[in-house]
């Protein structure tokens, strides 16, 4: 099978630092991965392209890089499955981490916020005479996040990081589910209350924007924003209410009990805080705009037909959920 | 052509212009509607944090509804869709829907497992077809450089949203865009978020998604963007000065509703589309449209 690799190339230790792209045009076999078109580039054509990898079967995690625009291994990916227009195949280095060359690009910052997490068992109870005994369950559950390789896919394709390099991001995040949601880390009843309450803080779970870009990224099914989202339940039960994000939770989930729909006049006032003078007064000028130009939400919130339904749901799975 | 519509919170509450645009070319292209007046909001992703079997038995009971009547679900929401699929994925396995059932029975209803909800984007072309669509253009958008801007819910995950079944879905607005006459200004922030989730929680994190998408589509020379999410409608066009503001720059760029896009191509006046219950200036956009009936 004849391909073109078109590699982002770049090299910041030479004058001209500005990335580039190269295209290799080779043979490969119709099974080859991504990877070994990659390998095949280093070793027959161009020695002097970077690229980080080792066990070459998706466990190692090295060789996680942009293929055709998205973050993923690039040993996971069949190079037949991914031929653009042109029998293309388009490759840059992980986003939202500096390139050090070509496609390896410097972890630091990745782990610096691994670390922040403290990412080992911290619990709080009395320590048992014998061993931790917990159930099956709650390791089968856990070994869903354990399976994370710290590749960084989630990390590239992070739509928050991309603007904002302080937000924890989805790896540093999913590991920290996986220690609160470890039934002996926190308090005797497994509730990792302080971890919880650093999370609660800005740059932590509340500032994920739900945008499934590292749930698709994951190659090895972690689902990190699945994992932030309930921790951010955790956080709620937990007792921490006074965010704006578990604010608007809960202003949402009432809404929908209430009518059946979303009643967005009131559900941003609620997520800001009532009493929160200053957010308010922020939003005037945008509900003003919007009330000069006819896109107010309706002043009275309709109910759907049967609601009383909705709220018996409502009551219904909360009581089995307890 | 019949479906039960689910017309979703966003279209009849802070984007209201949407709601009117798509019964509006709906009756045009023939695509016969049955609004679910019982259905209750998808949970949008949010109640879900809260409580995920409470969001799926409120989409089962959806779902039941639609099976009941015997309709395919529309929907005109990239975010109401996403969740749908979603949940309509989880609830493949037949123990979970059960369990799913239990809380539905007491209503008369349940959810066999047989539903299918679209977006009216997905309709137009697997259900529909492109090319009875384009024989409705009056006025084609010629000269025009849209950029298209999915929202992430009918961008990812692609399993649930079914991608492998069906190619199409990958680049369905860019088609869309030309059978519609205009041209596709392609970049890469089309598949991104909008930020529209964290708007009350990190507003300036969300802002800044806004200003750097529109920016860069701007700065690529298009007149407008495309999408069939209200919730990006919201971010992008409401809150698009305030983010221009924040990041120090004009960016002026008209978001279309998608059905306005479609309407505009069919020949409506904008004032029918709700085009002036935008923020964001679609005057000059307006400018650049053929008149209906000069040749084209």
């Amino acid at each position: 099978m004849k391909v073109t690799i078109r590699v982002r190339r770049q090299d910041p230790e030479v004058e001209d630092t500005a990335p580039f792209w190269q295209d290799y045009s080779l043979e490969i076999e119709d099974n080859a991965t991504v990877l070994d078109a990659l390998i095949k580039i280093r070793e027959d054509m161009d020695g002097t392209l970077s690229l980080r990898c080792s066990c070459r079967s998706s466990i190692c995690g090295s060789c996680a890089m942009r293929i055709n625009g998205h973050a993923g291994l690039a040993c996971k990916t069949q190079a037949a499955a991914a031929l653009q227009e042109g029998d293309v195949i388009e490759v840059e280095p992980a986003g939202n981490m500096p390139v050090i060359k070509d496609l390896v690009v410097n972890f630091d910052l990745f782990w610096d916020k691994v670390m922040e997490v403290e990412p080992y068992l911290q619990p709080q109870g009395p320590e048992p005479e014998g061993e931790y005994v917990v159930s099956n369950e709650s390791m089968l559950h856990l070994s869903g996040v354990t399976a994370c390789i710290m590749c960084g896919a989630c990390v590239s394709d992070c739509t928050v990081m991309e603007v904002d390099p302080s937000f924890l991001g989805p790896a540093a995040l999913a590991k920290a589910y996986r220690f609160t949601a470890d039934p002996r880390d926190g308090d005797d009843e497994g509730v990792s209350k302080d971890r919880l309450e650093q999370l609660n803080a800005p740059s932590g779970i509340w500032d994920c924007t739900r945008c499934l870009e590292c749930v698709q990224a994951c190659p090895k099914g972690v689902a990190p924003m699945e994992r932030i989202m309930a921790m951010r339940d955790q956080a709620i039960t937990a007792g921490f209410h006074n965010t704006n994000g578990a604010r608007h939770t809960e202003a949402f989930s009432e809404s929908v009990e209430q009518s059946g729909t979303l009643d967005e006049l009131k559900l941003v006032p609620k997520s800001l805080g009532m009493t929160n003078i200053q957010g308010l007064l922020n939003y005037a000028p945008v509900a003003l705009q919007a009330l000069t130009h006819g896109k107010m939400p309706p002043l009275m919130h309709k109910k759907i037909e049967g609601i009383e339904h909705v709220r018996r749901i409502f009551e219904q799975v909360d009581e089995t959920e307890r | 052509m019949r479906y039960a519509f689910f017309p979703g919170c966003v279209s009849r509450g802070g984007c209201p212009e949407l709601y009117p645009a798509a019964v509006l070319i709906c009756k045009r292209l023939g695509i016969d509607i049955w609004e679910m007046q019982g259905a209750s909001c998808t949970g949008a992703g949010v109640l879900q944090e809260k409580n995920q079997l409470l969001g799926d038995t409120l989409n089962a009971r959806t779902f039941a509804m639609a099976e009941y009547w015997d309709l395919p679900i529309m929907t005109i929401c990239s975010t109401c869709q996403g969740v749908m699929s979603q949940a309509n994925f989880r609830l493949r396995d037949p123990e979970y829907r059960a369990q799913v059932n239990t809380y539905l029975a007491e209503e008369g209803l349940e959810y066999k497992g047989n539903a299918d909800p679209k977006h009216l984007l997905w309709i137009l072309i697997e259900d529909y077809g492109l090319d009875k669509l384009e024989e409705l253009i009056t006025r084609p958008l010629h000269g025009v450089r849209l950029a298209p801007f999915y929202g992430c819910y009918l961008v990812r995950p692609t399993d649930a949203l079914q991608f492998a079944d069906n190619p199409d879905r990958q680049d369905s607005l860019e088609k869309l865009i030309e059978i519609l006459g205009a041209t596709v200004v392609d970049f890469s922030g089309k598949t991104r978020c909008c930020g529209f989730p964290i708007l009350t929680i990190n507003e300036r994190n969300s802002l800044a998604m806004v200003g750097k998408h529109t920016s860069e589509a701007k700065d690529l020379g298009a007149d407008a963007m495309i999408t069939p999410c209200p919730l990006c409608h919201l971010n992008l066009d409401s809150f698009q000065p305030k983010a221009a503001a924040q990041a120090g720059r004009d960016i002026g760029l008209p978001i279309l509703h998608m059905p306005q896009a479609i309407g505009l191509a069919m020949g409506f006046p904008a004032s029918e589309l709700g085009l002036r219950r935008h923020i964001v200036n679609t005057r000059p956009l307006l400018t650049q449209l053929t008149p209906v009936g000069a040749a084209h």
